[in-house]
């Protein structure tokens, strides 16, 4: 049985880092994986490939005419530790629908027979937020089950999470998609992991595992490899592992309990993340503050 | 004018002073260019140059030969017992599936859409399917709705099988009501790909989790899928086969009733179709024959993966040799033999194809349509020693090019022939420019490449044979056969008997070419 697993979460915060480390961490213990990008940038796999930017399926579609006419053997590249990397890609910035990209890309490795090989995992590695419908796609019926939702925390990303979870509660109820977990991965702000915690609670899952803050990543980026691939004996790989191990271990599938706007003000007020809003000063000028103080 | 008491048509009304100098002056009013200059931009199209050209088109289709994905997934649907084919998108393509299929088969189609708008765009279309399925179900009664979608809900990424869900458990439709589903986004494939994946939808939705019990021979029978079929002929011929052979079948997908419904005072929304009861117990049987194998790779593939059948290859059943290749499947499957009467039909076509092929014989023929039907026709053509000229498929792939390609290499009568894959009916137009076979075969859009082939002058004009779909512009064709050894019979009378009205037609003229108009020939 193949596990099929979807990483979400705010663009920036470190998806495809998170995602090919955690997938080298589990290409050492021997697990088959594939990886699956389902951004039109296509950087979710270039750490395992070694690579700038691997040749994606909506691009080769282009050039060749049609998806059908492209085979598997094309678009699927592998990499560190027997790593299968697929790049689904999509339009340039401003056209297009890259929704669309994903939604294809998927049908075609599906038609191809990419899952039918012997696989562990599947990771998708999926654009900041789910937009449209075709960011959903990898959370479709029969396709991943498992979301993880990588954040910090930051306010913004601690709502892109949120969100998230919005989205897969409309999924879960249909099917069998679940919130797997929330990985935190560190951006060194004030009780991040206790907060981190909290809203995992509040979503009724749990923060899988803190990703401290290394520069070992970025060392191990410019070389565009993985930090379990570069040294192995770092700190941070140790991390990393221990992500993967997790994961293999996790039980704990739920459909999520969203949080309202106004309970994820609370809870940042709570950690201080956020000040109490004064009412008062709403809607106030400079010049109007002035008179007031006169007055 | 029209004049009340002598009501005309068009034609010849408009041939009328008054309407030609209104023509004329509506040419003025547009700025149409002279009719020299029209003349000399005709001529180039039927150039070699031109063809050049034409080949060299990358992103335009002109004229296709194919139609889009929901079409086939709409006459998938139909084929099943008092079901209703829903499609999740926008109302004007199902206007468009309606009237294509009223214009073939002269009978109203029930098809109904949850009409996408601006706001189903923007939002996504659940609310539209929550509505639609309830609607849908209240009012046309069905017992069985068969959801396809159109391009809109494809391209916004419409989830249907969460949407159908919701929708059930939101109460609109009961949670067993059966609600079989396909994407059938129409950018990807034709009319015979969302065939495909409805039919494998109807299968998946009513077997895949019922499983346990089921073993492959149980029920003795023998399953046929005809795939995207127009002919209604074809659905009884088989029948009556397998019903002479005394095999017990089921047909998955049978719309050979709903699409012939008589006039006898009760509108028959609903008519015959395959059962449910049937679809359940389909996987029991000794196998599923695919008709048409080229245009359901996706059905092929979950009977033998699903139901464990091997879904044995056959090619089409049309021509002399491929029925006799089905008839020896069936019977070897079912161990029941070829009786008596199937091989003195065999035996009369025999004939015929003897008693005509002086006629026939080296006759030059381009031949346009769906991937089964020109395999089965190049294949027909080449047992008649007759010669496929240009064989184009606007919706095959590069592996039936392969097959294709051998099959006519390896007669003595295919040496000559041209193969095009994904080309349409504008390609083929300067094919027959430049190459002029003797006749087009083909559904009737093909009428306008005559027309422009006879404008060039009588000496190029190539006739059309209309045998494929759709076929608008002549009543009734949709009854004929083209499957077993009575299509054959039909096909050859159509195709020799065309070969003499041709030459009639040559030679007609008193006194010149009549020394060759003959009584008997």
């Amino acid at each position: 049985m193949i596990r099929q697993c979807a990483i979400y979460g705010k663009g920036g915060i470190g998806k495809s880092t998170t995602t090919q480390n955690l997938v080298a961490g589990l290409a050492a213990e021997g697990k088959k994986v594939m990886i699956v990008g389902c951004d039109p940038k296509a950087d979710s796999t270039r750490l395992i490939l070694h690579a700038k930017a691997q040749n994606t399926i909506m691009q080769m579609a282009a050039d060749a005419g049609t998806v059908e006419d492209l085979e598997l053997d094309d678009v699927l590249k592998v990499g560190y530790g027997g790593v299968r990397c697929v790049e689904s890609g999509g339009p340039e910035p401003g056209v297009g629908c890259a929704g669309r990209g994903v939604i294809t890309a998927i049908n075609f490795l599906e038609e191809e027979g990419a899952y039918e090989e012997e696989l562990d995992f599947v990771f998708y590695d999926v654009l900041g937020d789910v937009v449209c419908g075709g960011f959903a796609m990898p959370i479709r019926e029969n396709k991943a089950q498992e979301i993880y939702i990588v954040v910090s925390g930051e306010m913004m990303a601690m709502y892109a999470a949120n969100n998230i979870a919005k989205g897969i509660c409309k999924y879960a109820n249909s099917g069998k998609v679940r919130l797997a977990g929330l990985i935190c991965n560190s951006r060194k702000t004030d009780k991040e992991a206790e907060l981190i915690g909290a809203l995992a609670e509040r979503l009724g899952t749990q923060m899988i595992h803190f990703v401290p803050r290394d520069n070992v990543v970025q060392r191990a980026e410019i070389r565009r490899m993985t930090v379990i691939e570069y040294d192995p004996t770092a700190k941070q790989a140790d991390e990393y592992r221990e992500l993967a191990r997790k994961i293999v271990e996790n039980k704990k599938l739920v459909i999520p309990t969203p949080l309202t706007m106004d309970e994820l003000e609370e809870l940042l007020l709570e950690f201080g993340i956020l000040d109490e809003e004064d009412e008062s000063i709403v809607g106030k000028t400079a010049a109007d503050e002035a008179a007031l103080a006169a007055a | 004018m029209q004049d009340v008491e002598t009501i005309k048509p068009g034609f010849p009304l408009f041939n009328t002073d008054e309407y030609q100098e209104a023509f004329a002056r509506k040419r003025v009013f547009e700025e149409a260019p002279p009719r020299e200059k029209l003349e000399e931009v005709f001529q180039w199209t039927t150039t070699e140059a031109y063809k050049e050209l034409n080949f060299q088109r990358e992103a335009l289709t002109i004229n296709p030969a194919k139609a889009c994905q929901p079409l086939g997934a709409v006459l998938c649907a139909l084929g099943f017992y008092k079901t209703l084919p829903y499609v999740h998108g926008s109302q004007g393509c199902v206007a468009y599936f309606r009237t294509y299929f009223n214009r073939h088969f002269r009978e109203p189609i029930a098809a109904v859409s949850d009409s996408m708008t601006e706001d189903a765009a923007v939002f996504g279309g659940q609310k539209n399917m929550f509505e639609g399925l309830e609607n849908s179900k209240v009012m046309y009664q069905p017992e069985m709705i068969a959801v396809s979608t159109t391009c809109m809900a494809e391209v916004i990424g419409d989830d249907l099988n969460a949407f159908i869900t919701n929708a059930k458990k939101d109460g609109r439709v009961p949670m067993d009501f059966p609600t079989p589903f396909a994407h059938t986004p129409s950018f990807v494939g034709s009319h015979t790909t969302g065939w495909d994946n409805m039919m494998e939808g109807i299968l998946r939705y009513f077997t895949l989790n019922s499983m346990e019990g089921k073993t492959v021979g149980s029920n003795g029978k023998i399953n046929i899928v005809a795939g995207f079929e127009t002919y209604l002929g074809n659905l009884r011929v088989i029948k009556r086969m397998l019903k002479e052979m005394d095999v017990d079948y089921t047909f998955l997908s049978d719309p050979e009733e709903v699409l012939d419904t008589p006039t006898d005072g009760e509108f028959r929304m609903y008519a015959g179709g395959t059962t449910q009861d049937e679809l359940k117990d389909a996987p029991n049987a000794i196998d599923t024959l695919l008709l048409q194998p080229w245009q359901l790779p996706k059905t092929k593939k979950y009977i033998e993966d699903t139901w464990k059948q091997p879904a044995s290859s056959i090619r089409i059943p049309m021509g002399l040799s491929w029925t006799d290749d089905f008839l020896m499947k069936v019977s070897e499957l079912t161990g029941k033999p070829i009786p008596e009467s199937l091989a003195l039909e065999r035996g009369r076509l025999l004939d015929m194809m003897t008693d005509s092929h002086t006629w026939l014989h080296g006759k030059r023929f381009s031949v346009y349509g769906d991937p089964d039907f020109v395999t089965g026709m190049c294949q027909f053509l080449l047992e008649l020693g007759a010669e496929p000229l240009h064989v184009l498929c606007h919706n095959a792939n590069k592996r039936w090019t392969k097959d294709i390609t051998k099959l006519l290499k390896d007669s003595p009568y295919g040496q000559e022939a041209e193969v095009y894959v994904g080309k349409d009916l504008w390609h083929l137009r300067s094919l027959v420019f430049s190459n002029k076979p003797d006749f087009l075969i083909g559904n009737s859009y093909g009428k306008f490449i005559q027309r422009d082939t006879l404008h060039k002058g009588k000496e190029h004009e190539v006739p059309l044979i209309r045998i494929g779909f759709p076929l608008f512009d002549r009543h009734h064709l949709h009854r004929d056969t083209t499957l077993g050894y009575e299509g054959a019979m039909h096909m050859l009378k159509t195709l020799v008997n065309a070969v003499m009205e041709k030459l009639d037609q040559d030679t007609m003229t008193l006194g010149e070419t009549d020394y060759a108009f003959d009584l008997i020939r």
